[in-house]
């Protein structure tokens, strides 16, 4: 039996320890970090475990359209593939803090990227 | 325009308007305070659908699959029915043992709640006065040392409740404390866990409790409280924590003061946040406490996130002051 790439990754605990650090580096980040002014912290930290849960390709609720919806207010704030490509690499560097091997980043990267249009509300 | 039914009344409510206000734009009078979804006191419950998920957002799971909401928080998209939450908030009378002020800003009431009355140190509860005009305070009184409910009381000059609790209140009087509310609590299964407590003014309510209910506990690792205000009205408790500090190496208290007088000379001179954010750059593995104002506790959470406490470990308790 192979292992799904989410059960490879380590499940939900390995999430939970992911949404931490990854939600930091957003933070600290200067390319991202305005498009989370004055968001409620814990409330943000439940959308980026439900992002997590589906780029680690485990059980997500989150449809292309729903990905459209929470994104557009920040389209007119000036959302663009840059902000996808630091969304990206945070993960990447995330999962690299946890220890996990670059072959299933790449796999998460290739999930994340996967959502990149409806994101930024093309085809919508 | 869509309609909001209440108590099987029905009311016309504009667009984006949240549940609270509508009803006291009609002059419909229930109970609310902070309408910022912190204190809980604006409890309802939906009768014909599901709540917004950010009406429930802090409410217990159970409570949330009961349809239960807050009203200050709740902008149903639609029609919306709604009536109060009834048998949850458990209003118990409590008998005033004493009205003391510590300074001229801040008193200390201790009240005796009739029956039992269960709850953790750094809880909080509302405060209804016999008009019903309800406030939520937090306890500073330990359960099982303290046979009192402690609370602080900021003078506010546009407060209702806060005027007339420095100035009116008096013992023998019989006032109503709800459920105790909040996770703002010590945890004894991390004992050696590094402590990190901000308080503004009475936001040191709380605290008190933590941290007595820490030292109780043999909490071995380090305790740092801070606590702060504009002027010397704002801090009490002073020689308690002094004395606290003195007979335990773990807890260390740092009084601060915006801008201390000549003869305040062992206040530090600084936020109490600022100076807690100074000197601990490292907050990894740390449990955070913050109460009283809400500007500096939620920058302060962030601040302690970004420098490495775990979100989970991080407790944020804002003071939002209620408008009349």
């Amino acid at each position: 039996m192979t292992q799904s790439l989410y059960e490879q990754l380590g499940g939900e605990p390995a999430v939970n320890a992911a949404v931490d650090i990854f939600y930091r580096k957003m933070l600290a980040d200067n390319r991202v970090n305005r498009f989370f002014e004055g968001v409620d912290m814990d409330r943000q930290a439940g959308k980026q475990k439900a992002f997590l849960t589906m780029v680690f390709g485990g059980p997500a609720n989150y449809t292309g359209k729903d990905m459209y919806e929470g994104h557009k207010h920040l389209i007119k704030m000036g959302l663009n593939d840059s902000h996808v490509d630091a969304v990206i690499e945070n993960l990447g560097n995330t999962l690299k803090e946890l220890g996990v091997k670059d072959e299933l980043i790449a796999q998460v990267a290739a999930l994340a990227n996967s959502v990149r249009d409806d994101v930024l509300g093309r085809g919508h | 325009m869509p309609t909001l039914i209440f108590e099987k009344q029905s009311y016309q409510r504009n667009p984006d308007e949240t549940v609270l206000d509508c009803l006291l734009r009609h002059g419909v009078s229930v109970p609310h305070a902070c309408r910022n979804g912190v204190c809980q006191s604006c409890l309802m419950r939906s009768t014909d659908s599901d709540p917004p998920a950010p009406a429930q957002h802090g409410l217990k799971d159970s409570l949330r699959q009961q349809r239960y909401f807050l009203a200050c928080t709740c902008a149903p998209e639609g029609d919306f029915a709604a009536t109060l939450s009834g048998p949850v908030l458990i209003q118990l009378p409590a008998r005033v043992i004493s009205v003391e002020k510590l300074t001229r800003r801040i008193a200390r009431v201790r009240l005796n709640p009739e029956g039992a009355f269960d709850y953790r140190a750094g809880q909080f509860i509302n405060l209804a006065r016999g008009d019903c005009l309800t406030r939520p305070y937090s306890i500073a009184s330990l359960p099982y040392t303290e046979d009192f409910l402690e609370l602080h009381v900021a003078r506010h000059e546009q407060g209702r409740m806060s005027r007339w609790i420095h100035d009116e209140l008096q013992p023998g009087n019989e006032l109503a404390v709800s459920t105790p509310l909040g996770e703002c609590c010590y945890r004894p299964e991390h004992p050696e866990q590094p402590l990190l407590l901000v308080g503004t003014g009475c936001g040191l309510a709380p605290l008190y409790g933590v941290i007595r209910d820490a030292l109780h506990h043999g909490h071995t690792g380090p305790i740092w409280l801070y606590h702060g205000s504009r002027d010397r009205e704002g801090l009490y408790l002073v020689e308690e924590l002094r004395g606290l500090a003195r007979e335990h190496d773990t807890f260390n208290y740092v009084p601060c003061l915006d801008s201390p007088a000549a003869g305040e000379a062992d206040f530090t001179a600084r936020r109490a946040h600022e100076a807690a954010l100074a000197r601990h750059t490292d907050m990894k593995g740390w449990r955070v406490f913050l109460c009283g104002h809400p500007e500096m506790v939620n920058q302060t959470k962030m601040k302690t996130y970004l420098a490495g406490a775990a979100l989970a470990d991080i407790h944020a308790d804002p003071f939002y002051l209620t408008a009349l």
